[in-house]
């Protein structure tokens, strides 16, 4: 066992650092944001995507002919682990270029391979991804907005919810039931949409953190051309199956404070006359709450040590999600229990209010991409190879689900 | 970067598991659990010939010569079957507190015969049910003689030789190498939880001990000890672990409720789920604690507290949902769940308890200036 990059991977990691020495600012040096406008965002985003893929530093492991650069999975860890510590916006991206593109990789004629991968890879143009329903969480496949085909287009009605950066995007990935009358699996088809088409209307949803990051997308005779489909008629769920596996790989740890960050605070607040840190109970939950860090950083570590040595990884970084956000929820909890009455103030938060935060935005970290539960029926089922759960709607064609009375 | 069992490192655990497989199943871990036999001999016998005893010891010592990442392959599949011998006494704590503070001389006599299997060794700390320390501590040295009860040994009962912490004045204590056999050393086996690992009390009435180590050094170097002995405890604790989550899965896929395996309801799908997390969690810290024991790394402290605190904590939480996953059969002395139930428990405790551990390590963290981050 040796942790040091094989002497190809050092040369890239080398070439990383130069380019992003050059060319972007160090986290550790870098000023807050603060109150940063979303547009603002956006024109800062897109700059620093189109520098990265005029430099050949963008959707590296893409073809080369879509914007990429065709590189190995271990380099574009690599990668990932050098962008990581610098003060630069990819956020805006992630779903793009982590979920969509990989999707229309492998299921987009050439054509619209060509007209729209180059484009997403040079940030000129931010994807979206419109899955789930009011009626269709955690069961995707029960979701109800309809495409009906008329001439060579398909006309597409309903609405999709959960929508992250529909308000700035260009395009989407849209999963729609095109046959009500087979089992809901069975009935599915995915198109890309044109965000700005005739018909869209995209409303910010409030979230219970206060702040807006999602949003209701409603579709009204929106036109899509037959060869803007993404895989076969009635494939859409095969489709879909691709989009959330790449999901899962984009999906990383909760960021937010971690066992360190607690232990920092528990050194500065006082319990009873002395200082947090030298109170037992406080100490127990640090080294907990270390250990579950350790073990996902060292599982993450495992993964990559597979990728690097050609082979394939494990399952094991199907538990990254479920342990990071709990963990999230816990620390901020106990962050803000050390400062005692003063925890509910907003305002005078220690450690710019990172553990308040990360306390109301964790609820919504252990639902998004696979609730807690839907994770743990993933476990069992992919990885321990239990039965799926019966289902009563599995040979009954959609119309004839129940839907009960709350959409 | 490479952080994988090297490919001889794998047929060694396949040659482990073969062989456990077939030596160390339930009727053998079963006969030493409802006899009076102490450990079973057939076993060990044949893990000496297979070189594990002497897989650390250099070859110039009669070992094999091989290393920490071999010696934790080895542990990991001793944990899986329950091996009812003496070997992690023997081996992870007394052959090593030889290899890490022994005189050339104390190698030299002790090493072969370790490696032979022909010695037995263990080492003495406990003094009844509390935390000994330093201060605290009853058995004494003085000019070389022993005197005091350590409680309870691991193996105390058929090893030869035993490393014994003794507190040599009030601020110094030092760790001893005593010949069991000797005079001034009575030992009696005594109960514990898990009958399938022998323990014993030892009372010292002026015993021979032979110091080994730095005088007044004892302290330290049981932490030391303790350190490295903790990486292959835990990685018995994951093999444990992942035995009563595999146990608890393949019983839940076979057992019919409801007209349906038991298997297919989420409520035990989740259980599973959740063994499958702490037992990959506690793996992972693992695999860096071989890491640090196989290149002495100086994040070896911390290391060896993550994996200790993991494993055990994944141990516990496997072993006894494995019982809840069977239900009332779980329950029976007949299925083997409360086996791992009571190898989960031992484990944990005999290099001292889960809050101990958590303490120390936050301690090493508090000290170490190592990157907290999780990047």
């Amino acid at each position: 066992m040796d942790f040091s990059d094989t002497p190809k991977e050092a040369e890239f990691r080398k070439q990383a650092r130069a380019f992003l020495d050059a060319n972007a600012t160090p986290k550790s040096k870098a000023t807050p944001r603060r109150d940063e406008k979303e547009a603002d965002l956006i024109k800062r985003a897109k700059a620093w995507q189109k520098l990265k893929q005029e430099n050949g530093w963008a959707c590296l492991n893409w073809p080369k002919e879509y914007g990429g650069r065709g590189a190995t999975p271990m380099e574009l860890i690599i990668w990932g682990q050098e962008e990581a510590k610098y003060d630069v916006p990819t956020g805006p991206f992630a779903i793009g270029l982590g979920m969509c593109g990989p999707t229309v990789i492998a299921f987009a004629g050439e054509e619209q391979k060509k007209r729209y991968l180059p484009k997403m890879a040079s940030g000129e143009e931010i994807w979206c991804q419109l899955f789930s329903e009011p009626a269709g969480g955690s069961d995707v496949a029960n979701l109800r907005t309809r495409a009906v085909k008329d001439g060579e287009d398909w006309v597409v009605n309903g609405q999709k919810v959960w929508t992250s950066g529909a308000q700035y995007c260009d395009y989407g990935i849209l999963l729609t039931r095109t046959d009500p009358n087979v089992p809901k699996h069975k009935g599915l088809t995915m198109f890309i949409v044109d965000m700005k088409a005739p018909g869209v209307e995209v409303k910010p949803i409030k979230q219970a953190s206060g702040h807006s990051g999602f949003n209701e997308v409603y579709f009204a005779d929106v036109r899509i051309p037959d060869d803007h489909r993404l895989g076969e008629v009635g494939d859409g769920w095969k489709v879909s199956i691709v989009t959330l596996m790449n999901e899962r790989l984009a999906v990383g740890s909760a960021g937010g404070p971690d066992a360190g960050e607690l232990l920092e605070l528990a050194q500065t607040v006082e319990l009873g006359e002395e200082p947090a840190i030298q109170n037992q109970a406080v100490r127990e939950k640090i080294a907990t709450w270390y250990c579950e860090q350790a073990g996902l950083k060292f599982t993450k570590l495992r993964v990559q040590s597979a990728l690097s040595r050609g082979g394939t990884p494990g399952p094991e970084n199907s538990i990254t999600k479920i342990v990071s956000a709990n963990k999230l929820q816990g620390i901020g909890n106990f962050g803000m229990d050390l400062m005692d009455m003063g925890g509910i103030l907003v305002d005078e938060q220690p450690m710019e209010g990172q553990f308040q935060a990360a306390w109301m935005s964790a609820p919504g970290l252990r639902i998004a991409g696979g609730t807690d539960e839907i994770l743990r029926n993933i476990i069992a089922e992919r990885v321990m190879q239990m039965p799926g759960d019966i289902r009563v709607d599995k040979n009954v064609p959609f119309s004839e689900v129940p839907q009960g009375g709350k959409s | 970067m490479n952080f994988e069992f090297s490919e001889d490192q794998n047929m060694l655990r396949d040659q482990a598991q073969n062989f456990l497989r077939a030596k160390s199943d339930s009727k053998a871990v079963r006969k030493i659990l409802e006899s009076d036999q102490h450990y079973d001999e057939a076993l060990w016998k044949g893990m000496v010939e297979l070189g594990w005893t002497g897989v650390t010891i250099p070859e110039t010592y009669g070992g094999i010569g091989l290393g920490h990442l071999e010696l934790c392959v080895i542990a990991e599949e001793l944990g899986r079957t329950l091996a009812p011998t003496p070997f992690s006494s023997s081996v992870y704590l007394a052959t090593e507190a030889l290899l890490q503070f022994g005189s050339e001389e104390q190698k030299q006599a002790w090493l072969p015969k370790l490696a032979a299997g022909e010695v037995i060794g263990t080492v003495a700390v406990g003094e009844g049910t509390k935390t000994v320390t330093q201060q605290n501590m009853q058995v004494t040295a003085r000019g070389g003689k022993l005197t005091g009860t350590k409680l309870p040994v691991a193996d105390g009962d058929v090893a030869n030789i035993a490393i014994v912490i003794a507190k040599d004045s009030d601020s110094a204590a030092s760790l001893y190498l005593v010949e069991l056999g000797g005079e001034g050393v009575t030992r009696s086996t005594v109960k514990t939880l898990d009958p399938t690992r022998s323990h014993a009390q030892i009372e010292f009435k002026g015993a021979a001990g032979e110091l080994l180590g730095g005088a007044g050094e004892g302290w330290t170097q049981l932490e030391k000890l303790f350190d490295r002995a903790a990486i292959l405890f835990a990685w018995e604790q994951v093999g444990g672990a992942e035995a009563s989550m595999q146990m608890a899965r393949d019983y839940a896929m076979g057992r019919y409720a409801f007209g349906r395996p038991i298997a297919s309801f989420q409520a035990i799908k989740h259980k599973v789920a959740d063994m499958y997390i702490a037992h990959t969690l506690a793996r992972s810290n693992c695999y860096y604690g071989a890491w640090a024991l196989s290149t002495n790394a100086p994040e070896l402290p911390v290391a060896a507290a993550t994996a200790r605190v993991s494993a055990t904590e994944a141990f516990h939480e496997c072993s006894k949902e494995n019982i809840q996953t069977h239900g009332g059969m779980g329950f029976t002395w007949e299925f083997d769940c409360h086996l791992f139930y009571r190898r989960s428990k031992l484990l944990s405790l005999n290099l001292g308890s889960l809050p101990r551990w958590k303490d120390m390590l936050v301690t090493r963290i508090e000290q170490s200036n190592l990157d907290h981050s999780s990047q």
